[in-house]
Parts: C-alpha cells; structure tokens; sequence
C-alpha cells in the first residue's frame, strides 16, 4: 500500500426512521445510508468535508479494505494524509446515495408494502433528494456546516445543489467538470443507456432480481456507450488509434483495440452495477436544472449559493460538460457577486481527467483546501 | 498574462491603490500573480475578480487569496453587466494586448472607472538606447525584441489621443520614474503612466 494512503477503511451505516419524501412526492418509510468517514472530525466540529459521488462509484472515497485490498477508493489520489484533501486536516466523508447499489437503500432493498425488493419501483430520485438525504447523515454525524463539500461531474451537481439548498450549511463548494444542465445531446447518450438496459430480455421490467438473472447486456451496452462520454477523441486515438488485436478477420468479433476495451469495461461493470441504479442515477443527471424554477435564470437560480464560496474546475477536452457549461456556472455566480475562482486545465483526457492525478489540478485542489484549513482551525 | 509576475516590487500599486474608493468592487484584468489585488484588499478592502490566462498565475493568485477566473482577455468580458464594477484594472498589460481597442471600450463598460497603467515607450533613456542604435531594454521594458510579450507599445500622447478618439474621459493621470511622480513632460520623463478613465459623453 502507498504510504500517503487513509489505509484500511470500513463502511458504516446510518439508519434513519422518519419518512423520506422524494421531490416526485413518493415517499419511503425509512432508510439506510452507507458511508466511510477518514479523517478526525475537530472539536468545533469545522473541519468535515463531504465528497459526493458521480454516476458509477460510491462511498468507497479512499483507502482499502481489510479483506479486499485491491479495493481502492474512487478517489484516492485525492483525498488522504498529505494529499490534496488532507486527511491529517480534515475530516472527509463519502456517502453512497439514496437509490445507489453499493449498501444504501436502493432498488435491490425490500419494499416494506410487497416485502420483495423495491426493482423498478423504487422511487426516482433527484440530485435535489440525494443532498436532502445526505443532510440527514450530516444532522446524524452531528455537522451543523461542512467546510466544504466536493464532487466532479454528477457529483458536482450535488455540491452545487449543497450551496442553493442549504447555504448556510456549507462553507465552500468544489464543483469540478460540471454543468449546470444536461444538454439535449447529454440526455440522448443517458437515454441510449437507458433503453439498452430496458429492453434487455433479463431486465423483467426492472423486476429480475426475483428470474435470479441480471440484465447484464444492456449494463454492458450502458456502460460502453457511456465510457465513451468519458474520454476524448485524441485520448482514443493514442491509447487505441485503429489498432487491432489480431488482424482483420471479416466478422463481428473483437477486432479494434477500442472495441476490446469497451468490451472489457462494460463486462466489468455488468459484473457489479444495478440495473435499477443505473436508471435511476441517469435520470437524476436529466432532471438537474436549478435554473428551470427561476425560468431558466441561473444566476437568479444561483442567487441563494452566493453566500457559499466556490472553486470551479473545467478541463479542455471534455466534451461531455465542457469548459463552457463550467463558464456558465461561474458567470452566474459573479453576477451574484459571490466568491469564486474558476480554472481551466488544458488537459487530454476529457471528462474522466477529473479522477486523474493531473499535476496543475491536483495542486489548486490543494492551494484551496490549504486555505479552508487556514479558516477551520481551532 | 506572464508579463506581469516578472514585475515587482511594483511602484504603480500604491498610485492604483490611490485612484480606487475603500470597499470598491474590483475586476483586475490579467492579474497575474494576483498581487495587486492581494495589496488593494489590504490597502483598501477591495472585493472582486482577478482574470488570468496563465496556469502558474492561477495558481499563484490562488495561493495568494484572490478569487482568480481563469480566461483570455481577447475574447473580451461578455460574461459582465455594464457598470458591474467600481473600477476595472489593466496594470502593465495593455501593452501585450492584441485588440487594445475593443479591450477600453469594454473596461469602460464593465467598470464605472477604468484604472490603465503602461510602460511609456519615450521615456527619454528608451529614446537614447533606439538612438543608439539598439531596441530599449529597461526596468519598465525588461524584454529583449525576440522574446518580448509586449506588441503595442505606446507613449502617453499616443494613448490619449487613443482616449479621445474612443470617446474615453480621462479622469486622472499620474506619470511616473523611479516611483516618484513626474511633472515636467511626462511624456519624455516618465518611464510609467498610470490614468484613471471613464465612459465620456
């Protein structure tokens, strides 16, 4: 293990018994939310950093686990001792949301009403519902006021949702290769997705947990169409170019390289993601449009989050939310007056560079933690 | 803009800190390193923006407490409402600007007041070194011709028939060598000009 590492970690469980009302209107009786903490949260209780995850991770921020020590955090190369978010200064949590596949409650859970689990009926949830229910957990871990809370793409919407939603309650928010909205074009990449998993013969109308099989093909499909997303065309290009595996053989099996690749990933995904999940989490990527309730103003939108200080952080080659969706965010909050800093990293690797450990990113990720710390300490 | 970090200490900030009202709302247009605007909040208890091209800079501004946006001067300051600031700063950076024209008439707008300082290309020993036959180097030109970032040099007559022209009013100038303020001549004598603008009529 690298020495700079939060090491062995284990996954907590915060039960919570009142009702959960989604913003649908549907409502659960009660739920579980799983979640790692690294990290000592202070005396004042100043120091607690939340990290929200994007589409396919989870809780699991940092570290590994007793049992299972390939099983590396998400985003360890960010959070942990003498790393960016440090965890020799503060106290970080990463939470698996409402609806995920990784211990919270979600879709493979039992529907307290039929006693089978929840499937396709599980409520579709919204970046507006995961920040309510990680308010919860933050009233649980007695945290009055994060001093920040972080996330890249879909994460980054949950952090910016902190800041309107509950300003008072966040000090600074880190919104990294976000976007203020999915573009139509955003929306028919999920709804590719979408329709693979759907239409897959072992999806049993999101009830295949009880066929004891899992739609795996259209996982597969889902995750291939959505790694695309991910990376840039140059990135491709240099890792994979036309490269073939063996030769041209005039048929439909693995012969590009990238084929091979998509291929692997989405069979890795298949292996481990909910089907249910995956839909859900999509669906919560299309709704978020803080500024659809101000009539498509988002720095009126925005106006709430001003008091909330923000980095913004975009990377050149995504093309998924590019540094113009980013520019959009910034521009709203200045015209709020807010405190805001926005970077823009010149970087290859498109939308998935934000899990990457890029030297200028990770050391304004650092500058600005560093100065958080300055203003939490005792 | 890196033409600005290579600079300091700097003798125009306590001019600039003079031209700007406690508590302003401030836009520093390639802040660099962000130092300025790290004095004026000291000085004077600004609050705004600094805008910076550069990576280092960003960082360094950053590290130095400003809120830093990274972007690129040329394409202009679309994103800001008329009169959305107090004062809008270009310190040592007119010069290495492309499109200087376009550049005032949107200062002018963004900012209620425009704060412009530029090295003077008379100032009389760049004079002497041209008469010698050679492009000035100096203090305020530290750049060989090769490598200069500086593409619209200009002398103090020269920007303010660039102000008149624009319909720009000048409020307020202070000439400059070194560090003291010049009167006799500014446009042979000072080596640094320091002008404080408006929208005019």
């Amino acid at each position: 293990m690298e020495p700079r590492s939060v090491g062995i970690v284990t996954a907590q469980v915060a039960r919570f018994e009142e009702p959960f009302v989604f913003r649908s209107g549907r409502s659960i009786p009660s739920f579980e939310l799983v979640y790692e903490t690294y990290g000592r949260l202070n005396a004042q209780r100043s120091n607690a950093v939340l990290v929200c995850h994007a589409l396919n991770a989870s809780h699991h921020v940092a570290g590994v686990y007793a049992d299972d020590t390939a099983a590396l955090g998400w985003w360890d190369n960010m959070v942990g001792p003498g790393k960016p978010l440090d965890t020799d200064r503060f106290f970080v949590i990463g939470v698996n949301n409402l609806g995920g596949c990784f211990g919270s409650t979600g879709p493979k859970h039992p529907n307290p009403a039929t006693g089978r689990p929840y499937g396709a009926d599980f409520p579709v949830v919204t970046v507006e519902d995961w920040v309510n229910a990680q308010a919860r957990l933050a009233d649980h871990l007695g945290i009055a006021r994060f001093a920040a809370v972080m996330g890249g793409s879909l994460g980054a919407m949950q952090a910016m949702q902190w800041a309107i939603a509950y300003p008072q309650r966040v000090a600074h928010a880190l919104v990294i290769a976000s976007t203020p909205r999915l573009s139509a074009q955003n929306i028919a990449f999920n709804e590719v997705a979408r329709q693979a998993i759907i239409t897959d013969p072992d999806f049993h109308g999101g009830h295949f947990y009880a066929h004891g099989v899992v739609p795996a093909r259209g996982l597969r499909v889902a995750r291939m169409i959505g790694h695309i997303t991910y990376l840039s065309d140059d990135v491709m290009a240099e890792k994979f170019g036309r490269d073939l595996r063996d030769g041209l053989k005039y048929g439909y099996g693995t012969e590009f390289q990238i084929e091979s690749y998509l291929r692997y990933q989405g069979e890795k995904f298949s292996e481990y993601f909910d089907a249910n999940t995956y839909l859900l989490i999509t669906k919560a990527l299309d709704y978020f449009d803080p500024a659809a309730a101000c009539g498509g103003d988002l720095a009126a939108a925005l106006r709430p989050a001003a008091q909330v200080r923000f980095l913004v952080v975009s990377f050149t080659t995504d093309w998924r939310f590019s540094p113009a969706r980013s520019r959009e965010i910034v521009d709203a909050l200045t015209a709020n007056r807010a405190e805001v800093s926005y970077a823009e990293i010149d970087a290859p690797h498109g939308h998935d560079e934000f899990l990457l450990e890029d030297p200028r990113y990770h050391a304004l990720a650092r500058a600005y933690y560093d100065a958080i710390a300055e203003t939490c300490r005792p | 803009m890196t033409v600005r970090a290579m600079r300091s200490p700097r003798p125009d900030f306590t001019i600039i800190a003079g031209m700007v009202r406690p508590g302003a709302r401030v836009l520093d247009l390639g802040c660099g390193d962000g130092a300025l605007m790290r004095f004026l909040a000291g000085a004077r208890g600004v609050k705004g923006y600094g805008i910076e091209i550069d990576d280092a800079n960003v960082l360094a501004a950053l590290i130095n407490g400003v809120n830093v946006l990274q972007g690129n001067l040329e394409r202009g300051l679309a994103s800001f409402a008329d009169a959305s600031f107090d004062t809008v700063l270009l310190s040592q950076t007119l010069q290495a600007m492309r499109n200087i024209e376009a550049l005032m008439r949107e200062m002018v707008r963004v900012g209620r007041e425009a704060v412009v300082s530029f090295p003077n290309f008379r100032y009389e020993p760049h004079f002497r070194q041209l008469e010698a036959g050679r492009m000035p180097v100096s203090r305020s030109l530290p750049f060989q011709w090769h490598n200069t970032p500086n593409v619209h040099l200009c002398t103090l007559m020269d920007f303010e028939d660039l102000c008149a022209q624009l319909r720009i009013e000048i409020v307020e100038r202070v000439a400059l060598a070194d560090g003291r303020p010049v009167a006799l001549d500014p446009n042979v004598n000072s080596e640094l000009a320091i002008y404080r603008v408006r929208a005019g009529g």
